[in-house]
């Protein structure tokens, strides 16, 4: 019985996020958006700080992130904007689904789509930085951090969209909220790039995770509330 | 809801705080002794730690005031969330400018990472970002709902960013931050403890008028919807 609950509800958000891959292999609004930005972002971010040599090596954790998470904002806002101006979000509001498999679905969709740009830009910055960035225990880094970012950024996003400001309210409400993830995950990487161990980097790892942990749990507690009509 | 009235619970507060506020100034200044290294620049860490504590506490009432609005749907609720965003903006803004006066004589520059002063930096930016929030939205219900929903989560990642704030520092240490070790006599403490009483009561005085100032206007919006039906 509860099984069979729990495989519906998973079927429930894997068909939401099934929609949003559909949605966005048609448009690539989203993605493209998000890719072609970080590409700009980390020109902007050589010629600023001139990238070269061992300076490089030192900046490409945090060059690496400010960029996901800059690049998050724009992908995260335009992928509610299109569900507010779909009427997508009032279709899914009037299906018979539970608010929380509305919110696992969004943010999940939003989880693949950074996810995907994340793994298109770590070949070029390895390539770009001469750092070595594509390996098992960075992915690791990469998706605890995600998760904690798209789940919250979703949440927010949800509310930036009835706002008169729109897109620029997300950065201002989300990047503070996203400061243990920012800290959390330049550090990891910058360890495990310096050579450190998983085991090393441990304390970051468990700030990622416990943050992770309480606001997906908070997002699916609230998320009802900014949906309600 | 009942009519706008001052109610003797805001003048008995508010002389409370006015005598606690006269007190902690005198024992900051008269009562409490000249740190020896530091000097009198000290004495600026008294209000500077009470004003942290307000600032904080304010905004765990805003979180749990956001949770009974949540819950109940009801006014009052979302009222007293607002209000308390408004005054512990206030009072982590004092925080922010009297850590920066403190670090200039004695680290040599206004602004250091150092975890406290960054912690409640980084509050500050959130709060703002919950008023902008709310100027944002049209509809006052939604305005409640949202800011409801940003108190509750802005709070929980506040000991997050602290845990992480901290440990990026202590991984990094930094030269300015090494002057911490702060002697601390029983008439410190004394003062200190008094200080941060006083804020508190500050406080909750101005967060009832902040209240009262929001339930009269509710009351006005009332007021002239009913002269523009006659």
């Amino acid at each position: 019985m509860i099984r069979g609950r729990a495989l519906q509800f998973l079927r429930r958000v894997a068909a939401i996020v099934e929609k949003d891959i559909a949605a966005e292999l048609h448009s690539k609004e989203v993605v493209s958006a998000m890719l072609v930005f970080s590409v700009v972002a980390l020109m902007i971010f050589s010629f600023a700080l001139d990238l070269r040599g061992e300076m490089a090596e030192a900046a490409a954790p945090g060059v690496l992130w400010a960029t996901v998470v800059f690049a998050g904002t724009l992908g995260l806002s335009r992928s509610l904007a299109r569900e507010q101006q779909s009427g997508g979000m009032e279709g899914l509001l009037l299906a018979p689904v539970d608010r929380s498999a509305i919110f696992f679905g969004k943010a999940a969709g939003n989880f693949v789509f950074m996810g995907v740009v994340e793994v298109a830009l770590l070949p070029l910055f390895s390539a770009l930085f001469d750092v070595p960035l594509l390996r098992a225990d960075v992915l690791l880094v990469l998706v605890l951090g995600t998760v904690g970012y798209a789940a919250v950024g979703t949440l927010l996003a949800a509310m930036a969209v009835n706002t008169r400001a729109r897109e620029v309210m997300l950065p201002v409400l989300l990047l503070p909220l996203a400061v243990p993830v920012l800290i959390g995950a330049v550090q990891a990487t910058r360890g495990l790039v310096e050579g450190a161990t998983l085991a090393e980097v441990g304390s970051w790892i468990r700030i990622l995770v416990v943050y992770d942990l309480v606001i997906v749990a908070v997002s699916l507690l609230t998320f009802g509330s900014v949906v309600e009509e | 809801m009942g009519r706008w009235r001052r109610d003797e619970g805001d003048v008995v507060l508010l002389a409370a705080s006015g005598v606690a506020v006269m007190a902690a100034l005198g024992m900051v200044f008269l009562y409490a002794p000249r740190e020896a290294t530091m000097g009198d620049v000290q004495r600026i860490f008294y209000f500077h730690v009470a004003s942290a504590w307000v600032g904080f506490f304010a905004f765990f009432v805003t979180c749990v005031a956001g949770v009974g609005q949540l819950v109940t749907g009801a006014r009052r609720w979302d009222m007293v969330s607002l209000s308390s965003v408004e005054v512990g903006l206030t009072f982590i803004t004092m925080t922010v400018i009297t850590g920066s006066l403190w670090a200039r004589p004695v680290w040599g520059t206004y602004w250091t990472w150092e975890p406290r002063l960054t912690i409640s930096a980084v509050q500050l930016l959130i709060y703002v970002a919950y008023g902008m929030l709310r100027a944002s939205v049209e509809s006052p219900e939604r305005k409640a709902r949202y800011g409801a929903v940003y108190g509750i989560v802005a709070f929980v990642t506040v000991p997050l960013s602290w845990f992480a704030i901290r440990w990026w520092r202590t991984i990094h240490p930094d030269i300015l931050t090494g002057g911490e070790g702060m002697a601390i006599t029983p008439r410190m403490t004394l003062t200190l403890v008094v200080a941060v009483g006083a804020f508190t009561l500050l406080y909750a005085a101005v967060l009832r008028l902040r209240v009262s100032l929001e339930r009269a206007r509710d009351r006005l919006t009332r007021v002239r919807l009913n002269l523009e039906r006659r």
